[in-house]
Order: C-alpha cells, then sequence, then structure tokens
C-alpha cells in the first residue's frame, strides 16, 4: 500500500503560462507548497486574490515532521475552512511523564481552560496536515477560487522590482518565466529565495542532532507525552516519545553535535536505540527516520519590497515547544489580511512593515522561549548542568521545582505588544484582551467566539450599543452584539469585560484586538480603524 | 528597609549554629555531591524568597557587585 506521503498529491502538469510569448504576470505567487505556504495561499484565495504555489516537488512532506499543532494555529484553520479534519484526525493528549536518569520523577496534567473549540493541540503528521490543505486548495477550485498549485516547479532564479518580481522557472518540460505582484517566500528553513536574494540570516547557532522516528507498533503506552533526561538508553542526551493517529509513534532521540548522520541514520544503528528505550520484547516496524538539526535564528526583516518572508525560511527554532509550523501559520494569519488590502488600495503598502514588526516580536519571543528550552536540555557548561540536575533531583520530591523542569514550552499565540496598529488601551479590563492580543475564544451556546468573528474587521459590543455597520477610508466593519447573558459559564466576561460591565472591541481580521472601550465612541473607532491599516 | 530590599546585614540568630550546620550538610561528600547539594540548596532558598527583586540583588550581591544588575 502507498503510504500518503509517497503518492504525487500535485503531479506536474504543462500550464499555458509556460508557452506565454511574454511572461504572465499573477497577483500572488507563494514558493513552498507546505503548510504555510498552502495555508497563505488559502487565505488569499478565499479573499477572491489570484495566486499561484509553486513547488519544486510534488508530494506532502515525507515523514510526520511537525507533529504538534497548538490552539491558535486549528483556529486559523477553522477560518481557513479545514480546522474539523485537523482536530477530527489528530490526538489530543493532557498527561506528561518526565524522566530523569532511570526513574520517573513526576508526571502532570496540562489542565486545559473551558470553554474554547479547540484543544490546546493536536499532534498530526504534517503529511495529514498538508493533504487536508490540499484537500481545501481543490475544494476551492471546485467554487471557482483563483488558486492554483504547480507541481515540480522549481524557481531558479528571482528578479525583484518596486512594483513586481520575475521567477524564472525550471518544470520537467523546460524553464519559464513568470511575473508576481507579490511573492510569499515559504520555502522552509533552507529557503533557496533567501539564498538567490542573498539575504542574511542570522542569530544564535545551536548545533544540535536529533534522530527523529517514526514507529509503527501495537503497544499499550498510554496518549501522553513522555520526556527523558539523560535516560539510561540515551546517555548525556534527552529522548521524547509522543503518539500521533494510526498506531504510529514519534520518537526524538537527541544525539549531540559531533555524529557521522549517515551511519546513524542506517536501521542497523537504529533498531539497538530504539529497542533500549522500547523494550526488546517491544514489536515495532520502523516508517521513517531522519536527522534533523537545528538552529535558532532569524532574518533581520521580513519584508523585502515585494518579496515576504514567511514561516522556516523567516525564522528557525529549536523543535521544543512546537513552535515551527505553528508560528508559520501565525505569521500568513498577520500577512494575509494586510496582503489584501494593499491589493485592493485600501491600505499603503507601508501597513505591510507592520508584519515584519509584528512577526520579528513574535520570531523573537519564539527563539527566545525554544533557546531557553534547549539551554536546559543540554547545559552548555559544568554549573549550568548541576543546576539543571538539581532541579530534576527536587522535582521529584517538590511540587516547586517543576515549573523550572524545561522540556519545551508549548507554543502560544503572540500579543503584539506596541504594534504600531494598536490603539492605546482605553477599557481597564482583562490583560488578556488588552490591544495586540489574539482573541480568546468563549462558549457562545450552541457556538464559538471566533467563529462568529471570521475573518474580517469586526466591532465587538458587549452589552454596549453601536452601528450595526460602519465605514471608514473603505473598510467595512460589522458589529457582533453580544451580552454577557449569551454566555453562561460567563468565560466572555471573564476574558473580555473583567469588572466592566460593557465593552466594544474592534477586531482585525486575524482575531487580534486593535482597540477597546468601555463604549462606543465613533471618533476614536474611526481613528483606531485608520490606525489599524496603516493609516495614522 | 522595605520588604522589597535584599537584607544584607547579619540577619540569622546562632550565625555560628547555622554555619557548622552547612559544614555538617557537605562533610564526607566528593566535590560533585558538594556541588549538587550547594545547586539544590540555591534553589530551595531562592523558591522560598520567591520575589524576582529580591532575587537579583542577592545574585548582584553574591556576584560580589551589590546594587548591579547582573541577571
Amino acid at each position: 500500500m502507498n503510504k500518503i506521503f509517497e503518492v504525487p498529491l500535485y503531479p506536474y502538469a504543462h500550464h499555458t503560462d509556460e508557452d506565454a510569448a511574454a511572461p504572465a504576470r499573477r497577483k500572488v505567487v507563494v514558493i513552498g507548497a507546505g503548510p504555510v505556504g498552502l495555508a497563505a495561499a488559502i487565505d488569499l484565495a478565499q479573499q477572491g486574490t489570484e495566486v499561484v504555489v509553486l513547488d519544486d516537488n510534488d508530494k506532502v512532506s515525507f515523514g510526520s515532521r511537525a507533529i504538534c499543532f497548538a490552539k491558535r494555529p486549528l483556529e486559523i484553520l477553522d477560518r481557513l475552512g479545514c480546522g474539523q479534519p485537523m482536530v477530527d484526525k489528530g490526538v489530543q493528549w493532557n498527561v506528561g511523564k518526565v524522566f530523569f536518569d532511570d526513574r520517573q520523577v513526576y508526571d502532570f496534567n496540562l489542565l486545559p481552560e473551558d470553554g474554547h473549540k479547540r484543544p490546546a493541540f493536536i499532534n498530526l503528521q504534517q503529511y495529514y496536515f498538508e493533504e487536508y490543505l490540499v484537500k481545501r486548495v481543490r475544494e476551492l477550485q471546485e467554487q471557482g477560487a483563483p488558486i492554483e498549485i504547480r507541481g515540480r516547479n522549481k524557481v531558479s532564479a528571482i528578479g525583484t522590482h518596486p512594483d513586481h518580481v520575475v521567477l524564472e522557472i525550471d518544470t520537467p518540460e523546460g524553464s519559464y518565466n513568470l511575473e508576481a505582484d507579490w511573492l510569499i517566500a515559504c520555502d522552509g528553513a533552507g529557503s533557496p529565495t533567501r539564498q538567490m536574494l542573498g539575504l542574511d540570516f542570522v542569530g544564535r547557532v545551536f548545533e544540535d542532532n536529533f534522530l527523529i522516528a517514526d514507529v509503527i507498533m501495537d503497544a499499550d503506552f498510554p496518549t501522553e507525552r513522555w520526556f527523558w533526561f539523560d535516560p539510561p538508553f540515551n546517555k548525556g542526551q534527552s529522548a521524547l516519545l509522543h503518539k500521533q493517529p494510526d498506531g504510529v509513534w514519534r520518537i526524538d532521540l537527541q544525539l549531540g553535535w559531533d555524529i557521522d548522520k549517515e551511519r546513524e541514520k542506517r536501521p542497523e544503528n537504529v533498531i539497538p536505540r530504539l529497542k533500549a528505550m522500547l523494550g526488546e520484547d517491544v514489536k515495532f516496524e520502523l516508517e521513517w527516520v531522519s536527522i534533523y538539526t537545528f538552529q535558532c535564528r532569524r532574518m533581520e526583516q521580513f519584508r523585502h519590497g515585494r518579496v515576504l518572508f514567511a514561516g522556516d525560511s523567516a525564522h528557525q527554532v529549536s523543535p521544543f515547544g512546537a513552535r515551527g509550523a505553528n508560528s508559520g501559520l501565525q505569521d500568513t494569519d498577520n500577512l494575509c489580511w494586510k496582503l489584501q488590502l494593499v491589493i485592493d488600495g485600501k491600505a499603503p503598502e507601508s501597513l505591510l512593515n507592520s508584519y515584519d514588526v509584528e512577526r520579528v516580536h513574535g520570531a523573537d519571543e519564539n527563539i527566545l522561549n525554544s533557546s531557553r528550552s534547549t539551554d536546559f536540555i543540554t547545559p552548555k557548561s559544568e554549573m549550568s548542568r548541576v543546576l539543571r540536575d538539581a532541579v530534576l533531583d527536587l522535582s521529584e520530591h517538590y511540587e516547586f521545582a517543576r515549573p523550572l523542569v524545561n522540556s519545551g514550552r508549548l507554543s502560544v499565540p503572540c500579543t503584539y505588544d506596541g504594534s504600531p496598529l494598536n490603539s492605546a488601551d482605553a477599557l481597564d479590563g482583562p490583560e488578556r484582551t488588552r490591544p495586540g492580543s489574539s482573541c480568546p475564544d468563549a462558549p457562545l451556546g450552541d457556538g464559538f467566539l471566533l467563529d462568529k468573528l471570521g475573518g474580517k474587521f469586526v466591532l465587538l459590543t458587549i452589552d454596549a450599543d453601536a452601528p450595526d455597520v460602519f465605514e471608514e477610508q473603505g473598510i467595512e466593519v460589522t458589529r457582533l452584539a453580544l451580552s454577557v447573558k449569551d454566555d453562561k459559564t460567563l468565560a466572555l466576561k471573564d476574558r473580555y469585560l473583567g469588572s466592566n460591565d460593557s465593552g466594544v472591541y474592534l477586531i482585525r481580521p486575524d482575531q487580534h484586538v486593535a482597540a477597546r472601550r468601555p463604549s462606543f465612541d465613533e471618533n476614536q473607532f474611526r481613528h483606531a480603524i485608520r490606525r489599524a491599516i496603516g493609516k495614522e | 528597609m522595605t520588604e522589597d530590599q535584599l537584607i544584607l546585614t547579619p540577619n540569622i540568630n546562632g550565625a555560628d549554629d547555622f554555619y557548622a550546620d552547612l559544614l555538617t550538610a557537605h562533610e564526607g561528600l566528593s566535590k560533585a555531591e558538594s556541588d549538587a547539594l550547594n545547586a539544590r540548596l540555591v534553589l530551595v532558598l531562592a523558591n522560598h524568597i520567591g520575589k524576582r527583586a529580591i532575587l537579583k540583588q542577592a545574585l548582584a550581591a553574591a556576584a560580589l557587585k551589590p546594587g548591579e544588575d547582573t541577571a
């Protein structure tokens, strides 16, 4: 039987653009049909913008790769029309166990907060994730949306101009040129786009290697996350065991920096390691093995004229905390509505600079968190190892030490504090919904808040009056009128009002708060809209 | 003296007894075991103090740079 990642999902097909006498011009070209590139394309196509995705391959990701998808990206996928199949297929877990040396030191339950449509995160192989995105692309195509994926279209040269880019593309049938008003580079950590444009990729480089294996086994390990520090089967290193759908287990074994990658990948070297970890009697089959080398760094700027970088091409983090694909989806969530407004002539091009400001802030937060995890997991000096081991020894006996144990801080959405798009906070309300925050979900009877917000500018009123529709600078803002009575659990009140009796929120298309006040003030909200689209 | 101020004046009743307890705790330990004990002790005490402002002052004081923010 063929695995999904062995089947060409977007095989090469000749396109008339290849025969054009003069290069065809497309609105947006996305390079890379991975999770981030596909999400960007779907987002734009849903808004009616013509988008072409180019990929040098024709299949989904080989092996599980990114496996942990957090709540915020799942909410973004809901807006993109494909959150449900991901959640239906994905594995949910709440219990984690931490091992040190030859013993379990403690376990924990994440106890996720109630009143959210989506779980804290799911485990799902990247190939499923991409498959569902490709299905969504096909669905949009059937509805006539201007979106296409061109497989085995490898970009070999890029020319940049003030108002467009020119791409030279190699296909199995030869080369052709294509122009694009805008280019989004989602071509991964080794981004050929970044290299072709000669752009920097700076930061703290950690050299570390992980043996990553997808193992099929009928084992009665519970659906939990198990993390080992310095286990007997991988001395001086770490290990992770995670469950994925279809009885596939994901195992990450840290190998250190000075290794022979090809040698470590050979089954005769991998299998004894796995047996030492899982037990001699456990029967398993290797589905996929890879060596993963990571670094923590980012580009200085994510926008370079008409070229926008998103996902791993712009920033790379260690795998601890699942901040790679998750942050990439937040990049495109942030970028696409802005690009759409610029393309529609409703916002100045400079609005795109806020993509840079906000997502660089997000990348720095992710790099900080994952660097700290790395420093804990792989102590860099003798004393940092002594302190790390002290934390782990104490955690076995005392609860106080457990928050210090750092095997990865799971991805949570970034708050764009200090963003030029925010208006000053005019509500003495909850901290978590201050301007710049991503809106927390809340139950509303038989539905949820975020589904009702959708992907346009919304004026959320809670027990407050305001016009049902109001327009500023060509931006139509529709009102979502709610009352604290709409949510008997009072999550809506707790998350949006705090001790206030009423509140009015201006919410951006990416469901981040732009402004909030206790009541509607037309003049103030007109200012806030202009600010949120880069006109003030 | 406010409660956000690290105490750097004598504050232990029975200073000699405390010091003897500290030495006793390390008696018979190898260098590695002593280092581990000290590390655990620092973490236990830091958690008891709990206040980041005090801990920052303590880090500076221990580095013999009182008043500087070394963290």
